[in-house]
């Protein structure tokens, strides 16, 4: 089932960098890091807006959160090990993590695990384009693009025009 | 979005069974650990709590104390296992050796032993995942993988690359997890070297073999030197080092002949001044170094694998 398109997602995007702009000083050193696959896509484009708003270059980067994860040994799990890139330093920096989804809290764990290995950040902010509640770890997102009511079985699948060709979020039942 | 590759090995014995894939992916992986080798904290949580035996009854320098960073690196613990230094001495069997520790709660072992087979035995033997780090002649994967790697992150990749890969080929197990590795990437290669150090029924690896070293070497991208193992030969393979460094070491003068941008790599240690010069050793077209550096990646990253596949 979609429930965002093109429209939807790019005004999702927009409402959390002014979410982002309302809650910061117009001078804080802010940077923006993707988690995973797709929060590297929605980080790349929610940086381009903060840098057109704020009239200044935002430093962007990315984290792979593999080796991160809690469940590396699960044998079920296939793992896609990449890259993290993080070229900026990250002390007294306030990081902005952003995730396409937010769902069990357990990525953003990773992720913050991650980043504080590159230096210590001076606040991390989490902003997810979807939350759909249901958190398994004391985690809540700073920024939210837009909330789903979404049951146990379902995914929200999340289509970025850069890796997918088309750009929406869709409900659908899981295997 | 990429099909998912299911890395499924439990154990690193060789690669003469590997698909192009399966290394393909190894050496991806490694790129994942380069990036953490170029962070100030060069640590990763992925193996924590596991524990790690590099188990040498062969001297190392390069390959046991690569392991035991790569492990570090992975926070894993490391046991370090020297034969001279244990109960081998009192004649202890290498298969209880392995079952004593494996009781001791073990989960990778590193092994590099003079015995071919050494690796396959003990996977049939232990439930740790085992990881051949040279067994006799036979193999070295982590070596080749290594090797290729470096290759790969120079050139971007080894298809239709001419390779030749000089020295004692015969004693070499640098040599044929090369062959096995190379190939399986797309690369041609060539044997160079004496009559005398080429192995019987060479034919049959899917290689070229040349004894003059000067007919060929201008048609390189990559050469491979590899060490003259003294302490191996039992025969006189040739009249004399210096004969053999005539006919096949690699001087300034041959690398004059040699394209501008080949590459030069060396597993180590290296005689200077018999199979390599040090001009050539320390010179610009060397990767010998970054060998060692990727040798870090590349660990990690088998360990990492062989981790995930263990139930």
């Amino acid at each position: 089932m979609l429930v965002l398109n093109k429209e939807q997602i790019a005004h999702a995007i927009e409402l959390m960098a002014c979410q982002i702009i309302n809650s910061i000083d117009s001078q804080t050193d802010i940077a923006v890091v993707g988690i995973r696959k797709k929060g590297i896509y929605v980080g790349q484009r929610l940086a381009e807006l903060l840098s057109k708003k704020l009239g200044r270059p935002i430093d962007c980067g990315s984290t792979d959160i593999t080796l991160y994860r809690d469940d590396i040994h699960d044998p079920e799990k296939v793992l896609q090990i990449g890259t993290t890139d993080i070229r900026f330093d990250v002390n007294d920096r306030t990081i902005i993590l952003v995730d396409d989804v937010l769902h069990t809290g357990r990525s953003c764990r990773a992720a913050m695990d991650c980043v504080i290995e590159f230096g210590r950040p001076a606040a991390i902010r989490l902003a997810a384009l979807i939350d759909r509640g249901n958190r398994e770890f004391p985690i809540q997102a700073d920024y939210i693009g837009h909330h789903l009511e979404v049951r146990p079985n379902e995914t929200v699948a999340v289509s970025l025009e850069e890796c997918d060709g088309t750009d929406e979020v869709r409900v659908v039942a899981s295997n | 979005m990429a099909d998912k590759f299911k890395w499924t090995r439990k154990h690193l014995l060789g690669l003469r069974d590997f698909s192009r894939q399966e290394i393909e992916y190894v050496l991806d992986t490694a790129d994942s650990f380069s990036e953490v080798n170029q962070r100030t904290i060069k640590k990763v949580p992925a193996l924590r709590g596991k524990v790690i035996v590099n188990m040498f009854f062969e001297d190392s320098t390069r390959t046991r104390n690569s392991f035991s960073i790569a492990a570090g690196r992975l926070s894993a613990d490391v046991v370090e296992f020297t034969k001279k230094a244990s109960a081998i001495s009192k004649g202890e069997t290498l298969l209880d050796t392995a079952r004593n520790l494996e009781a001791m709660g073990i989960d990778i072992v590193v092994i590099r032993h003079e015995a071919a087979g050494t690796a396959k035995l003990l996977s049939r033997s232990i439930n740790a995942s085992i990881i051949n780090a040279g067994d006799g002649y036979n193999e070295h994967p982590t070596q080749a993988l290594l090797d290729v790697y470096t290759i790969r992150k120079h050139r971007g990749s080894l298809d239709g690359l001419k390779i030749g890969i000089v020295g004692d080929i015969a004693h070499s197990r640098v040599a044929r997890s090369n062959i096995y590795a190379m190939t399986k990437l797309g690369a041609e290669v060539t044997l160079i070297g004496p009559p005398t150090l080429m192995p019987p029924q060479v034919s049959k690896l899917p290689v070229k073999v040349s004894y003059d070293l000067d007919e060929v070497i201008e048609h390189l991208d990559v050469i491979n030197m590899l060490r003259i193992q003294f302490e191996r030969l039992a025969s006189n393979p040739f009249p004399s080092k210096r004969e053999y460094s005539r006919f096949f070491g690699l001087t300034d003068e041959r690398m004059q002949r040699a394209k501008k941008d080949i590459i030069v790599i060396h597993p180590g240690p290296m005689n200077r001044g018999l199979e390599i010069e040090s001009s050539v050793a320390d010179g610009p077209n060397s990767l010998i170094l970054q060998q060692v550096t990727n040798g870090i990646a590349v660990r990690m990253a088998v360990l990492f694998l062989v981790s995930t596949a263990s139930k």
